[in-house]
Parts: structure tokens; sequence; C-alpha cells
């Protein structure tokens, strides 16, 4: 088995009184694509900012984590001050390698909106720009935060495809928190199904089929069925 | 099949920008001159009006002087005294907003980036800003006399209240959500100021200084009435005194065109630095 690019273990994560995690144990390998599915607010969304550095406080341990490591929120989140292009090679200041952003400018689809200013982005567009920046760190593993669940239902199955484009020419490894049961299953090699507060992993369940997948795929509509049983166990729905 | 429809819209996007640029550029013009036009009209309906009422003697003139000879008195002074005046006021009022402004905007980076500053500047600030700024003005003159010292430090006390504010409005404000890309990076303090909270403090900033001018111009009236030998609250209360109302609104009327011109100023860096923003600009009827 090769080196995880992630391997954590937290015993615990509270706030204030409230437990919110309880012994979760993650492994991310090279090329993988996992899925944390939940509700809204049952501290995976938490999980994902331990591993990524922006909540310290907690009882566990980071066992190993490969940098570099990049963060797409549930909102774009760009500055509002800078243009498409500056927002991409936001961490190299002003000295960003023009021809990398350009370059995935192109590939996610933006082309000729380089100078364009974000408030003149629709929200597909801006997420586009979110994930650009995400990429050009050039990261080995990308964390997401409901990345898509601001967008309408087409744009997502869209910014799916091309999330899962982009992660296969750059071979990086995504680690995606959701609580779209289609979007788990359609994007993931591993679903983790997170019970309810306080969480842990309930179910681990893998999907043993090729990319590109067909949505309407049977094994897929199996899956979900299984899914929504381990969900409803959890009092989840 | 994604590729092609961006493609469109890029070029629908290119297409609108290249008419903007080329076709549309008189039709903007005249459609500025003629909101520039609508606001002119009050103004000239109200010179008109006084200046007839004058004439016909429903106002007495040696209250209300005719708009004519208030442009007259306005010529007479222009070629002589009235660049003088103008020259010192200027230079109290520049001088006072310079230093009010500048120990606010640093105290504001304290306070709003800082809770430890906040804790203890804080309670200060908020109770000095309590005390109506013109209860100041025994004190300046009896600390600092009647010269200029006092003068410049009336208006940066003016000045410094609303900079400091809005500054630390400004700063707290700012989208947490933002700042968490900065750390997210690992910038270092002094880089997250630089490329995250300055600029997006930069509207509060902005309304900040805007209304310190406003006020540093109106302590400047306050310090000359009381005391000075020259400078455009001079003319106002010499005016008083030698009863020539046409004077008294000759010197307003030059407050008014300095106070535009400066908030003019502030207005058009404003406009150009934070073109960014995505906001309601008001609607056309």
């Amino acid at each position: 088995m090769t080196q995880a690019l992630l391997d954590i273990h937290v015993e615990r994560k509270t706030f204030a009184a409230t437990t919110v995690l309880d012994n979760i144990h993650l492994q991310l390998q090279p090329g993988e694509t996992v899925s944390l599915l939940g509700p809204s607010g049952c501290g995976k969304s938490t999980l994902l900012r331990i591993i990524a550095g922006l909540e310290t406080d907690f009882e566990g341990r980071l066992i190993s984590r490969t940098e570099p490591l990049a963060f797409v929120f549930q909102e774009p989140r760009l500055m509002p001050w800078l243009t498409v292009e500056q927002n991409i090679g936001f961490v190299d200041d002003d000295r960003y390698d023009k021809a990398w952003v350009a370059q995935l400018i192109e590939e996610v689809g933006l082309a000729g909106f380089a100078a364009a200013l974000p408030k003149t982005l629709s929200g597909g567009m801006a997420q586009r720009v979110a994930i650009a920046r995400g990429l050009y760190s050039r990261p080995r593993v990308l964390l997401l935060d409901e990345p898509f669940s601001a967008v309408d239902a087409f744009t997502r199955m869209k910014l799916q495809d091309l999330l899962l484009q982009l992660a296969q020419r750059h071979a990086i490894a995504l680690l995606l928190v959701t609580h779209d049961v289609d979007e788990a299953l359609y994007l993931s090699d591993r679903v983790l199904v997170m019970d309810n507060r306080p969480s842990s992993i309930r179910q681990e369940l893998s999907v043993r089929l090729n990319h590109p997948r067909d949505r309407r795929d049977s094994l897929l509509a199996q899956l979900k069925a299984l899914c929504l049983t381990e969900l409803h166990r959890a009092h989840v729905i | 099949m994604s590729r092609n429809s961006n493609d469109l819209t890029g070029k629908h996007l290119d297409a609108r920008l290249a008419l903007s640029a080329s076709g549309k550029i008189p039709l903007f013009d005249s459609a500025r001159w003629q909101l520039r036009a609508k606001g002119l009209v009050l103004p000239v309906l109200i010179i008109v009006v006084l200046e007839i009422i004058v004439r016909i003697g429903w106002l007495p003139y040696y209250q209300m002087p005719a708009p004519s000879e208030i442009a007259m008195t306005l010529g007479d002074l222009a070629e002589g005294a009235l660049w003088k005046h103008i020259g010192a006021s200027l230079l109290r009022v520049l001088l006072g907003f310079a230093i009010g402004a500048g120990l606010a905007l640093m105290f504001a980076a304290w306070v709003g980036l800082s809770r430890e500053a906040e804790a203890y500047l804080e309670p200060t600030f908020a109770g000095l800003r309590s005390i109506p700024s013109l209860a100041w003005v025994p004190l300046l003159l009896l600390w600092l006399g009647i010269d200029e010292t006092s003068k410049v430090v009336l208006i940066a006390i003016g000045a410094f209240f609303p900079v400091y504010l809005n500054g630390v409005a400004a700063i707290r404000n700012i989208d947490r959500k933002l700042v968490e890309v900065g750390h997210m990076y690992g910038f270092s303090r002094r880089r997250l100021v630089r490329r995250i909270l300055l600029p997006a403090a930069l509207p509060g900033l902005f309304t900040g200084l805007r209304s310190g001018m406003s006020l540093a111009w109106m302590f400047l009236v306050a310090a000359e009435l009381i005391a000075a030998t020259k400078g455009l609250g001079y003319l106002l209360s010499d005016g008083r005194e030698t009863s020539r109302p046409d004077i008294v609104l000759a010197a307003i009327i030059v407050l008014a065109v300095l106070g535009k011109l400066s908030d003019g100023i502030l207005a058009s860096l404003e406009k150009r630095w934070l073109a960014w923003r995505d906001t309601f600009n008001g609607q056309s009827t």
C-alpha cells in the first residue's frame, strides 16, 4: 500500500459542552476521491477545517498530511477588489505565474474573463474561479466544503464533471464534504456516511465504478438506497 | 459542450464591451450632462427669484443683498484680500485634517486589529468622544494661545473622531470568510493586512475620511470666528461687524466651493479605488 496523502485521527472535538466529532479515523490515498456525507451541521465541515489546519483545538493526532493542500470553500470567497486572474494567483501576491493562471482559466472554462471583477460573475463562474485558485498552488490534495451547494442543479452537474476532469488531469486526491447523496456517489471512490451528533463515521461505502460514470447507472441507484437507509437509521432523515 | 457555451458568452461580452467603447460614448456623455443640468435647476431658480425679490424691494438690500451684488463683492474681494484668507484657511484645514486623520487611522488600525488595544483604548476614546469638541476651545486658547497652533489642534480634534470611528468599524466589519482565506494560505500578519484587511476596509475608511474632512471645515470656521486676523471665518465675522451681509454671503459661498472641492477630490479617489464594489447606484426614475 502506498503512503497515504492524509492520515488523521480525531478522538474528540467539542464546541463548549457539545461533542461534535467522536473517534474518527480518516485516510486519503493518492488519486482517490472520498466524500463525507451527512446533514448540515453534523460536524463534517469541522473535520475538514481541522484537516486544513484552520481549526487546531481538538483531541487527536494529525498523523500525516501531504503539502501543498488546498481548500475550496462553500462560497467562492473571491476578493472583490481583484480580477479573476489576480484572485487565482492570490497566494503569490503580484508575482503570480501568469502562464499557469492563464492555463487554469482556460481549463475551468473561463477564457476571456481574466480581467473581469467578481461582481460581474455568476455564482457558477465564481465557483470555477475558486476551484482554479485552489489548483494554482499545484496541490496533491484538494479539500472541498460543500462546494456546489449554492448553485443550481444543472450548473452543479457541470461543475462536478469539471472537478473530476481537473482532479484526474493534475493527479489530485479529493476530499469532499457534501449533503448531496447523488453528488457523493457520482464523484467518489469511497463515501463515508456520517452519524448525527456526535459525528463519527457510520459506514464506508466503496463505489466500484470507472470514470466517466453514467449518472443513471443502476449501481449508483442501489448505493443511494443503501445510503438513505443508513442516514435514516442515523435519524438524519 | 460547456466550453462552447462559454466561448459564446465570452464573445457576447466582447461585443457588448466594444459597443459601449465605440458607439455609446456620446449618448453616455449627454446623459451625464443632463444629470448635471438637473442639479443646476434649483440653485439657478433660487438665484433668479432672489434677484427679482430684492430688486423690486420685497427684501431690504441691507439684510439680503441681491445675488448680482454678492457676485460684485466677490469680484472685488478676489482682486484684494480674498486669496490671503483662502490661503490661510486652506493651510489650517489641510494641516489639521492631516494630523487628525493620520492619528485617527493609526489608532483605528491598532484598535481594530487588536482586542487588547481595544480593551485599553476604546473606553478612553468613547469618553473623549462624548465631549462636544467645541468644549475644548477655552482650554486650547489657555494652553496654546490664540495663534495658529490652537486652531490646527481644534481642527485635528474635529477630524479625528469620524475617521477613527469609521476606521474601527470598517476593520471590524470585514467579512471573516475572506480573512479565513488568508489564514488558509498561512499569511503573516503584515501580509494579511496588506492583501486582505486594508483593501476590504477601504470603503469604510473613505466614509470616515470624507466626514472627517467636512468636520475639519466646520471646526475651521469655529476656530476662526473665535479669534483670527485672517481666514474665511475672520471674513465672516468681519462682515457681521461692518454690517456687510454681502461679505458674509461671499465668504459662505467660498466656503461651500472649497468644501465641495475637497470632498470632490476624496470622492473621485474613492470612485477610482473602489470601482470593484458591487453596490446599488439608485434607480433611473
